[in-house]
């Protein structure tokens, strides 16, 4: 793998053919691995890198049905911030916050990180007094987190309409100044390319269609380029997490849902931080390229259509302009949508599973990208080590038969 | 946006329903008689297809009534809707789903 740096940027930029050498390989997949990763989102990538590189597993592989970050990795509007209420998801957040923070040196690879803070509106007397005391409970955790009052909120965004003169007024706000966002697409292919230069095998093109469990183990994979054996698989496919836990047998608490965003044409930097509102329900950020990117809540349906329906972008677009009265006239340009695994409690699952060998990662529902790398971090050391991490060890399926839910529903972004 | 037929009202916009999830889980006849796995089961986990799906639906802003839809989750056809207490109409393939 040759090494970005300012020289190879030179060398290539002056060069009269530039020699760019690929990021990854693009392999067959082999006969058998130790170690398989379904899914090659950012999840999964980065559970191979870091399975390579703080485990010393080296024969692994990660099957992608479609193209690498194409699901939700690629889909997402790259919020990240770790200002979680309860104690388990506050430090698995906070873990993959700090590994964010270190990414771009740690892969050689830009993922064009911004610090440039995350403001959660609040519109009543209720959600202020329950934005205080989570403000408080996440300093507790040692997580940077305060409150902003409304002349605050106004003076972070000049272009916000703070009149007490419309059905929500803006009170104030919580601000994480450590949250931000990140190049989606950079955080899978820096994860890829660290991973395939420690010796994983990336195999794009390549769907998951049955999981051969003998005598409660788990043996191999039936896929689209063929059978594949494996001593360890882990399934980290989002969306579709049902579908492949059924291949297994098993029955997941999950439901899958579209979540949609859109962005606007480009205008000149007027947003240089995150807004998120709960109670108004969009959030938006502005992109490098000047587009807003905005994005609300998931249709009530289950579907795997990756498209979403015409009248949540519409109050999407309603409680935008509530905040942003002087964005009436922009033009939308884009929209999409992603599948996302919504469990009860709007936390993950990411562990062991009754079938040996087999593990899940899962349940990321709307907010997992800003977990990618910790996510990855937990669960490389659950499959190396057969049992989770401290980090991870909460979030079993298995709370929900012993009850101990962990209830983030308050966490969400916007209420979801 | 899908265009649902309310067994009472007929056919209307999707946003005057609401969706309640996968229909026909039924509450256990012995709850006494049950492990904690399986109350999980009964409270928590869920089909989840990529196909077809049986499920509930509310025509909220409407008659308020509630009514089973069979619906597709890839492709999002409204395969039947049937009242409460009734199953879908058989399909004709010997299989009831
Ligand atoms: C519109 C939208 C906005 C969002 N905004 C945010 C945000 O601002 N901040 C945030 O933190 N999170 C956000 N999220 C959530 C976030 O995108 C996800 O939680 C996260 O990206 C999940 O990553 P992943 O790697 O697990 O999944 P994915 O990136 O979806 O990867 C799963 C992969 O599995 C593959 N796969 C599925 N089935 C098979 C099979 N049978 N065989 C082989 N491969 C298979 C899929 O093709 C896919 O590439 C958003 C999501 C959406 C849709
Ligand atoms: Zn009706």
């Amino acid at each position: 793998m040759t090494r970005y740096s300012i020289f190879s940027l030179a060398r290539n930029a002056l060069a009269h053919r530039p020699n760019w050498a690929r990021a990854w390989r693009s392999p067959d997949p082999r006969p058998a691995y130790d170690v398989v990763i379904v899914g090659g989102g950012g999840h999964g990538l980065a559970t191979a890198y870091y399975l390579a590189k703080e485990h010393g597993v080296s024969n692994i592989a990660v099957l992608e049905k479609g193209w690498l970050g194409g699901g939700n990795t690629g889909r997402n509007t790259t919020v990240i911030r770790s200002n979680y209420l309860w104690d388990e998801s506050a430090h698995l957040y906070e873990k993959a916050l700090q590994l964010y923070e270190g990414l771009s040196q740690e892969l050689n690879f830009n993922i064009m990180l911004s610090q440039r803070g995350v403001l959660n509106l609040v519109h009543n007397e209720h959600d202020l007094k329950e934005m205080s005391r989570r403000v408080r409970a996440i300093r507790l955790n040692g997580i940077d987190s305060e409150m902003l009052d409304r002349q605050a909120v106004k003076a972070e965004i000049p272009v916000i309409n703070i009149s007490p003169q419309v059905r929500y007024p803006i009170l104030g706000a919580s601000i994480q100044r450590r949250g931000g966002v990140a190049r989606h697409d950079a955080v899978a292919w820096g994860f890829a390319r660290a991973a395939d230069a420690r010796g994983v095998d990336i195999v794009q093109n390549c769907e998951v269609t049955g999981i051969d469990v003998a005598n409660g183990r788990v043996r191999g994979l039936q896929t689209s380029r063929g059978a594949i054996a494996a001593k360890q698989v882990g399934l980290v496919a989002a969306g579709h997490s049902s579908v492949l836990a059924a291949m297994a047998g098993l029955r997941l608490p999950i439901d899958s849902h579209p979540l949609q965003a859109l962005v606007s044409e480009p205008i000149k930097p007027v947003l240089d931080t995150v807004v998120m509102s709960n109670t108004v329900h969009v959030y938006l950020s502005q992109s490098d390229k000047g587009e807003l990117v905005i994005g609300a809540g998931i249709d009530g349906y289950n579907s795997y259509a990756q498209r979403g329906s015409f009248q949540i972008i519409e109050s999407q677009m309603g409680a935008l302009l509530e905040l942003f009265p002087s964005f009436s006239r922009l033009r939308m340009l884009r929209q999409w949508g992603g599948i996302v695994d919504v469990c009860p409690d709007a936390s993950p699952i990411v562990g062991k599973t009754p079938v040996e060998g087999l593990y899940l990662n899962c349940g990321w529902g709307t907010g997992g990208f800003k977990a990618t790398p910790g996510s990855g971090w937990a669960f490389a050391h659950t499959i190396a080590q057969d049992r989770p991490h401290a980090l991870n060890a909460p979030f079993t399926l298995e709370r929900f038969g012993t009850g101990a839910l962990i209830d983030e529903h308050g966490a969400a972004a916007v209420a979801h | 946006m899908l265009l649902i037929s309310c067994p009472w009202c007929g056919q209307r916009d999707e946003s005057e329903f609401t969706c309640g999830g996968e229909a026909h889980i039924q509450r256990p006849p012995d709850p006494d008689a049950l492990s904690d796995p399986e109350w999980a089961d009964y409270l928590f986990m869920r089909t989840n297809p990529k196909g077809r799906h049986r499920e509930r639906w509310c025509h909220t802003h409407g008659c308020g009534r509630w009514f089973n839809v069979e619906r597709h989750t890839l492709t999002h056809d409204i395969i039947s809707v049937y009242r409460m207490g009734e199953g879908p109409a058989d399909d004709g393939d010997g299989d009831p789903s």
